[in-house]
């Protein structure tokens, strides 16, 4: 079963078709994983001496205390990472290959510790540990390694300036960085955020969701052995409102990065403009559309949409959460999507039969029922699932609603949790011009095989990332961002290191120019 | 960890304390004692072969005259079967073809964590085979190998094509392709740098190679072929044939089967080359060749750091580098005082076994390079240059040569016209930076130049003026794997490392999709 749960997931997830890990090389979690660090950074108590439990999603029941970051530690963090960044320090005069270097030693100890972290994310997150390990920690160990060799790489230009001038562009790291990640792939927004930055030679405080701080604590620990300087990486597990705005306002922060919901994504914007004008990224929600069209293979597209928004037990900015089905195989998509959808198999995340654990926590259960109760309250089908699935955790059934109009809640809000809606649509126009009524873009996809509808849709739909015939395909060479309310600049790829990369001209006079 | 600043020829100290030296070679690596030399065959598809013919050939080590071991020799009939691997490994469809980039890039980063857990080893058997001193073997030559490698590891899934707007109602996007079989031929002077370079590039693109190391020094190269095995590229993506160039170079070069030869060596040779890619499948030609190359010294230098970088410059590899700054110029006023403390330095160059750790100049690579360059000096004498220092053989085993310096040089000399290749600096006088200008570029030549002054306009002046690929302002031999290196007109075609370096192993494809409506 799990290989077969496996082999019809995880090659839908980009770049793991090559990777040395199979369903049959998986070790045997431990479920009571020992916790080293639950500190700040790795060793310090919070100025305040306060901490916050830290919970088991499948149980309900607390893990450990975590040190709980506020401003105050964050005042110290900021410092700490200014006095690495200070013009002379060591890290500054790093050569950048160098850079690379520590940052693929920070992916072997990372790739060493697979099973260990796997488990942990496991324990304070809720994925399945079969995820965790095949695809969560690969992703983390290739992003870092892809990362690495751009610190390099990263090349200011000669300029063919007007006149008697010789002018270059240097690529300078932008300072000191706040970053601000969620809980849903802990680990992985973890990499995506500390790969690029210190790939560009920038310093980091880095806030950890409360929801799942443990992991990252320890690859702190890993970021200490492999040999950066001190200072260069600082790692705060706290609250939003205490530690994540203190970043977002503090005067000494030069970049804000925060990956979450929108709502909050508006609060990290004004902080910035009402202190230092510091630059802001943005990845936030989405509301995906997943386009199928009546040629499209329907076993892949059935499977490919399931996949698209349960995966992550729906937890994901780019799921696939607006199912637009063509009408002429609406019924039979339907019928296909929901004996899927029943089949699976919700439970134990460390059991290797599982392929959808708990949600994260209490509020985001309670959240995505009530969305499970508009839906039902505003007229849509519910076709299956609908309720809790266990009698202690945050388990959802996988839920799916038929007959879903554009303007129900369901259909406009992100739910994040194991909720599916298919809609119906006659015409490609009118399929794209629904698809972009939203406020986010994100991500959409297309399954058809008319090479002129893939391209209809895909230039048609406004959003960072358009999947064709795929979904959820993801490679740290690619981009990743959002259009609209879904975000600001990009993440991986070239791409992502402009937003860490401050570009500055400089100009010499010469004597006589020649080309 | 991150401690491997490398200390660049140029930047040995003048005024080394004897004492603290002595205190420092304490903590210095030792060579490998008694190391055994573990390949000698051909290497095809992943297994060491004999050559068809049967046929081998000695290895010298230069410090003695004496022979290492016999070598098989690779001549047309096993560059014919290491063709055929590399082909099929290149087949459409093959392993190495549907691998993802990021994959031939963790190959190429294995290779160089390989390369670093044997570097005493092979910096070993490279000081035995070249007669190039231990110590800046390990420090120069192998962190240059490492980090040419893992630099284009990290290239291998960063080469990107683009998406174009083109007119018309069309989607049009470029991949960046592997060009195909690609024949490498490399010289003695840098033998696991110049396969480092050579193999880098050509696999982070998903080329697959048939290489030639030089004669003279075909160990190290060999030793690599296990590496790339033992690091689990594919069969025939790696093919290395020890053998000579009129027979194995040849065949290379004018093999139907090669899409892509890359040498790096004479410029006579590069000729041959061009020619041979010209008569047989126009398969595409890069060079690295030779130089004579202009050091320019203004009289407002740091004249302590010129005279220095100027004798590094030169003298760096027993003079055995393309890059050897072999003509230096002097700014009138200084000239006297710069060659008189040329000569100092010169005089206070150590000469001796490549495995003294004192050593600073080793052998010349073989008896007829030291034939050679003996020869040249013997012109620079009857055509009037006058001989500061130096200008013999040293009475040892093996090809050693006393650093010699020359003054009151003329352009037309043939010491200052053609490539030397051996420890013999040529100091030459100017008075204005328009003559000078004029002087360095007035050569067949075009790899390198240098100036030292502290005046930020001169510097600007003379680095846009010089037709040479690389220009070093205040330093010398400041290469890295990050700058592309290679040579205007006759002193090679293309660029070597870099992003620069990708280009020369990849064929651009546009791929254009007629679609029905366009929109920006």
């Amino acid at each position: 079963m799990l290989r077969h749960v496996l082999s019809r997931t995880l090659p839908r997830i980009s770049g793991i078709s090559n990777c040395q890990y199979s369903a049959a090389a998986i070790p045997v979690p431990s479920a009571q994983p020992e916790v080293h660090y639950n500190k700040v950074t790795v060793h310090q108590d919070a100025v305040s001496k306060r901490s916050f439990p830290t919970i088991n999603p499948a149980t309900g029941e607390v893990i450990c205390q975590v040190a709980e970051a506020d401003k105050a530690d964050v005042n110290k963090a900021v410092k700490a990472a200014r006095e690495a960044f200070r013009f002379g320090s060591p890290w500054r005069r790093m050569d950048a290959s160098d850079r690379g270097l520590l940052l693929t030693r920070l992916a072997d100890a990372i790739e060493r510790d697979t099973a260990y972290l796997a488990e942990l994310e496991t324990l304070d997150n809720g994925k399945p540990y079969a995820v965790s390990y095949s695809v969560d920690v690969p992703m983390v160990v290739k992003c870092l390694r892809y990362c690495a060799g751009w610190a390099d790489k990263w090349e200011g230009k000669t300029i063919p300036i007007d006149g008697d001038f010789f002018c270059y562009t240097r690529h300078e790291p932008i300072g000191v960085c706040g970053q601000i990640i969620l809980w849903n792939f802990p680990l992985l927004m973890q990499a995506w955020k500390l790969g690029p930055a210190l790939a560009t030679g920038n310093t980091v405080v880095m806030k950890v969701a409360e929801q799942t701080p443990l992991t990252a604590l320890y690859v702190a620990s890993l970021i200490k052995e492999v040999g950066f300087p001190p200072g260069v990486v600082n790692i705060l597990p706290g609250m939003g409102p205490s530690a994540g705005s203190a970043i977002a306002s503090h005067m000494d922060v030069d970049k804000v990065a925060f990956t979450g919901s929108t709502e909050v994504g508006h609060l990290i914007q004004q902080a910035s403009g009402s202190s230092n004008l510091k630059k802001v990224t943005l990845e936030l929600g989405g509301k995906s559309p997943n386009i199928i069209m009546s040629d499209a293979n329907m076993a892949e597209a059935v499977e490919q949409s399931h996949f698209a928004l349960f995966f992550n037990q729906g937890q994901c900015c780019c799921a696939g959460s607006r199912t637009y089905v063509q009408d002429t195989i609406y019924d039979e998509f339907m019928e296909r999507s929901v004996e899927r959808a029943k089949s699976r198999v919700v439970g134990d995340p460390f059991s290797m039969k599982t392929e959808q654990g708990p949600q994260v926590d209490e509020e985001q259960f309670k959240k995505i029922l009530g969305y499970i109760s508009s839906g039902k309250r505003e007229g849509a089908k519910l076709m299956c699932g609908g309720g809790v699935a266990a009698d202690r955790g945050y388990f959802i059934q996988p839920t799916i609603f038929g007959d879903v109009q554009d303007g129900m809640t369901i259909a406009r809000e992100e739910i994040f949790g194991p909720v599916m809606q298919i809609l119906k649509f006659k015409t490609l126009e009118e399929v794209v011009e629904r698809a972009n009524d939203t406020k986010y873009g994100l991500a959409a996809a297309v399954f058809t095989k008319d090479i002129d509808k893939a391209h209809y849709i895909s230039s048609g739909r406004r959003a960072g990332t358009v999947w064709i015939n795929c979904y959820n395909v993801f490679g740290a060479q690619a981009p990743f961002g959002g259009y609209k309310y879904s975000g600001n600049g990009r993440e991986l790829g070239e791409y992502g290191l402009d937003n860490y990369t401050e570009v500055k001209t400089v100009t010499i006079k010469v004597p006589q120019k020649n080309s | 960890m991150t401690s491997s600043k490398i200390e660049l020829p140029g930047e040995v100290k003048t005024d080394a304390d004897a004492a603290a030296l002595m205190a420092s070679l304490q903590l210095m690596p030792s060579p490998v004692p008694n190391a055994d030399i573990k390949y000698t065959k051909i290497f095809i598809n992943n297994e060491w072969q004999d050559s068809v013919s049967g046929k081998t050939f000695p290895v010298y080590n230069p410090a003695s005259g004496e022979q290492i071991c016999e070598v098989q020799e690779a001549e047309k009939a096993d560059v014919d079967k290491a063709v055929q691997a590399a082909r099929l490994a290149f087949t459409l469809g093959s392993v190495w073809r549907r691998m993802d980039a990021s994959e031939r890039g963790r190959l190429l980063a294995k290779l160089a964590d390989l390369v670093e857990r044997d570097s005493a080893y092979l910096a070993t058997i490279e000081s035995m085979d070249s007669g190039k001193p231990f110590l800046p073997t390990l420090f120069v030559d192998l962190q240059g190998t490492i980090k040419t490698l893992r630099y284009y590891a990290g290239y291998a899934d960063k080469i990107h094509g683009t998406s174009i707007p083109m007119d018309g109602d069309y989607l049009t996007f470029t991949r960046h392709e592997p060009i195909g079989v690609c024949g490498q031929i490399i010289p003695w002077n840098f033998p696991l740098m110049m396969t480092a370079w050579k193999l880098g590039p050509a696999l982070a693109c998903g080329n697959t190679v048939v290489l030639k190391p030089a004669e003279q020094t075909p160990l190290t190269c060999l030793y690599i072929g296990s590496l790339v095995k033992e690091a689990g590229f594919p069969p025939g993506v790696v093919n290395i044939l020890p053998g000579f160039g009129p027979t194995a170079g040849a065949a290379i070069a004018s093999h139907m089967g090669i899409d892509k030869v890359a040498f790096t060596g004479s410029t006579e040779v590069g000729k041959l080359i061009q020619e041979a890619a010209g008569k047989s499948n126009l398969k595409r030609v890069t060079l690295e060749l030779g130089g004579k190359n202009p050091n320019i010294i203004f009289a407002d230098a740091d004249l302590d750091l010129a005279v220095e970088q100027a004798h590094q410059g030169v003298f760096f590899n027993a003079g055995q580098c393309c890059t050897a700054g072999s003509r230096i110029f002097v700014e009138e006023p200084i000239y006297e005082e710069f060659v008189r403390r040329s000569v100092e330095r010169a005089k206070r160059r150590t000469v001796g076994s490549p495995f003294d750790p004192t050593t600073e100049q080793g052998p010349q690579i073989s008896q007829e390079q030291q034939s050679r360059v003996l020869e040249f000096i013997q012109s620079g004498i009857s055509e009037g240059a006058r001989l500061e220092c130096g200008g013999k053989a040293l009475g040892l085993k093996g090809f050693f040569i006393e650093p010699t310096v020359f003054s009151n040089v003329k352009d037309d000399m043939r010491i200052a016209k053609e490539e030397i290749f051996g420890p013999v600096q040529q100091i030459m006088k100017f008075k204005t930076i328009d003559e000078v200008i004029e002087r360095a570029n007035n050569t067949e030549y075009g790899l390198v130049a240098a100036v030292f002054t502290r005046d930020i306009t001169k510097a600007m002046t003379i680095s846009t003026a010089m037709q040479a690929g690389t220009v070093w302002i205040n330093c010398f031999n400041a290469l890295s794997t990050q700058c592309p290196f290679g040579g205007y007109k006759m002193s090679g075609n293309g660029r070597e490392l870099g992003d620069c370096g990708l280009k020369e192993y990849s064929e651009v494809k546009t791929i254009t999709i007629k679609i029905s409506v366009k929109n920006s």
